[in-house]
């Protein structure tokens, strides 16, 4: 599946690669010797966006062993979110009011900056471009999009809130912490146009690990969420030191 | 507020809270590990347990206990402004100065379920302290009408709404910048993350009540103010919950058109991503709403 707007940034990031400049890399540093042992065999294979490890043929590597793991993990839901709003923002469905197609279209610009931001951040340790399978969604069906939204937004803020705890350092910590409250606020805004007052059902999040009697939010390992989002993701995406 | 600020005024204290909280890697991992197996419903035990291991079986120093009773009461006050506009509406209770009417079930519902969540940390915390848990803060000791600067908080449904809405972009921003003080801790972050991310979705939401309730359009993100400042809250007394809300770069990354992407404007940058809030400006913000003597 072709997504115009999808193909012109690969390009542009593309040529961003680069033209990395000395900012990226103290933003980077931390990861040390580690990270440019993944620079390196990403820059080794840079026609090949998309193969981290040529013996997986055809797919992504997000290895768990550091925070680029956690980092590319990020991006590749921000990726996949991005290209569903995309999608929905171009043509919204015709029940769509004004206000609604006014918002989608801001969320749309959201998971965008999103994943920008850590198509940026990552450099040349940034997994390649996911290829997205949406065939399970109609598009012009209003309620068919939402429930879609919904789905992309809890599980969402259940990753980012399953994932934090394993990023050990306190500058991409805050990072995850900065975009995973604005997932929360898309998902209160998509829950409440399917049902108002469901903005914080914490209930119907038992099964993303939500606690409603204590008030806690959804989290998910990974694999769970992943495994979830495989349905939307034609990519293969190998998961290793998790 | 959180427990992500108690464990950083524990170490302002104690600069070995994390040592003791995480003696042995292999005894944290254990306990981890029954956390995940005990119901989240007894999260509460569980983290009083975990302070109980910290600091073996003899009382909590008074400076620790000063900090999570801090903490608490944040929650107490969060939780009172909800509660206060829901009993007041109860037929038979004795409140009486809350003149205005929710406009229908539906919003008296969604603060019901904002008041409950507040509730639910509070329980939280009261947990995790015990016996050394402070003595509740009574309705009595909160002025929701910030000493005359929201004086129609309770005659008046949008002025109602407007607090709750700093209410809650502030506790969403106070969790925040705590966060990183958890990262050697990694059980108690993850729940101070589920925390967190449940004040985004009440602030979602109030904001959508807000838009609902007048003619001014709120969007669930925090965005630019009209005329382009941080505080998009109409609302200039609350300046300070939105102080620093208007960043357009991160760590380095300038995100207005990043990508070539045009439709990234200064205001989709600033919406794109929450800011945090210290310390130190939170207490400012909550002394607003606690009468002289209560202050914090």
């Amino acid at each position: 599946m072709k997504h115009n707007e999808l193909e012109t940034k690969n390009e542009l990031q593309e040529k961003s690669l680069f033209d990395k400049t000395v900012g990226r890399r103290s933003f980077l540093q931390y990861a040390g010797a580690g990270a440019a042992g993944i620079a390196l065999v990403a820059a080794g294979c840079k026609k090949d966006r998309g193969y981290e490890n040529p013996t997986m043929n055809g797919g992504v590597t997000l290895d768990f062993k550091d925070d680029f793991g956690v980092l590319n993990y990020a991006y590749a839901l921000e990726q996949l979110e991005a290209a569903f709003y995309v999608k929905v923002a171009s043509a919204p469905p015709a029940a769509f009011t004004t206000a609604q197609k006014a918002y989608f279209q801001d969320i749309q610009f959201h998971e965008i900056a999103h994943r920008e931001f850590f198509k940026a951040a990552l450099g040349t340790a940034a997994i390649g471009s996911l290829e997205v399978d949406f065939s399970s969604i109609d598009f012009t069906s209003a309620s068919s999009v939402l429930g879609a939204a919904m789905a992309f937004e809890d599980l969402g803020v259940s990753a980012y809130n399953g994932a934090g705890p394993r990023i050990k350092n306190g500058t991409y910590l805050l990072l995850a912490g900065k975009i995973v409250s604005v997932e929360a606020r898309h998902a209160a805004y998509v829950r409440d146009l399917i049902s108002n007052g469901s903005f914080a059902d914490l209930n119907s999040l038992a099964s993303l690990g939500a606690n409603n009697s204590a008030g806690l939010d959804a989290a998910l390992t990974p694999d769970k969420v992943l495994t979830a989002a495989q349905k939307y993701i034609k990519t293969k995406i190998n998961v290793i030191n998790l | 507020m959180n427990i992500v600020n108690i464990l950083e005024e524990i170490e302002k204290v104690d600069g070995e809270i994390y040592e003791r909280l995480n003696p042995r890697r292999a005894a944290m991992k254990s306990f981890f590990n029954m956390g995940k197996k005990i119901s989240l419903a007894a999260m509460p035990l569980a983290l009083g347990s975990m302070f109980q291991k910290a600091y073996g079986q003899t009382a909590l120093p008074a400076a620790v206990v000063d900090v999570l009773n801090f903490a608490l009461s944040l929650e107490y006050l969060e939780y009172h402004f909800y509660n206060h506009c829901i009993v007041g509406k109860t037929p038979g209770s004795a409140v009486t100065d809350v003149t205005f009417n929710f406009p229908n079930a539906a919003s008296q519902a969604a603060i019901t379920t904002i008041r409950d969540h507040e509730k639910a940390h509070v329980d939280l915390l009261v947990g995790a302290l015990g016996s050394s848990a402070r003595a509740p803060i009574a309705y009595a000791d909160t002025d929701f009408r910030a000493g005359g600067a929201f004086a129609t908080v309770y005659s008046d449904y949008n002025t109602f709404l407007a607090v709750a809405q700093g209410f809650e972009d502030t506790g969403v921003r106070a969790y925040k910048g705590q966060a990183g003080n958890l990262l050697v801790s990694p059980g108690v972050l993850q729940t101070a993350l589920q925390i967190h991310s449940v004040e985004a979705r009440h602030a979602s939401h109030i904001r959508q009540m807000r838009t609902a309730a007048g003619t001014t359009v709120y969007k669930p993100w925090v965005s630019l103010g009209a005329s382009g400042q941080a505080n998009d809250s109409g609302v200039a007394a609350v300046d300070a919950v939105y102080a620093g809300e208007d960043l357009t770069v991160q760590a380095g990354a300038n995100i207005v058109g990043i990508g070539g992407n045009a439709g990234i404007t200064k205001a989709v940058a600033v919406e794109s991503f929450d800011e945090p809030l210290d310390k130190a400006s939170v207490i400012t913000i909550a002394n607003l709403f606690l009468r002289d003597g209560k202050k914090l």
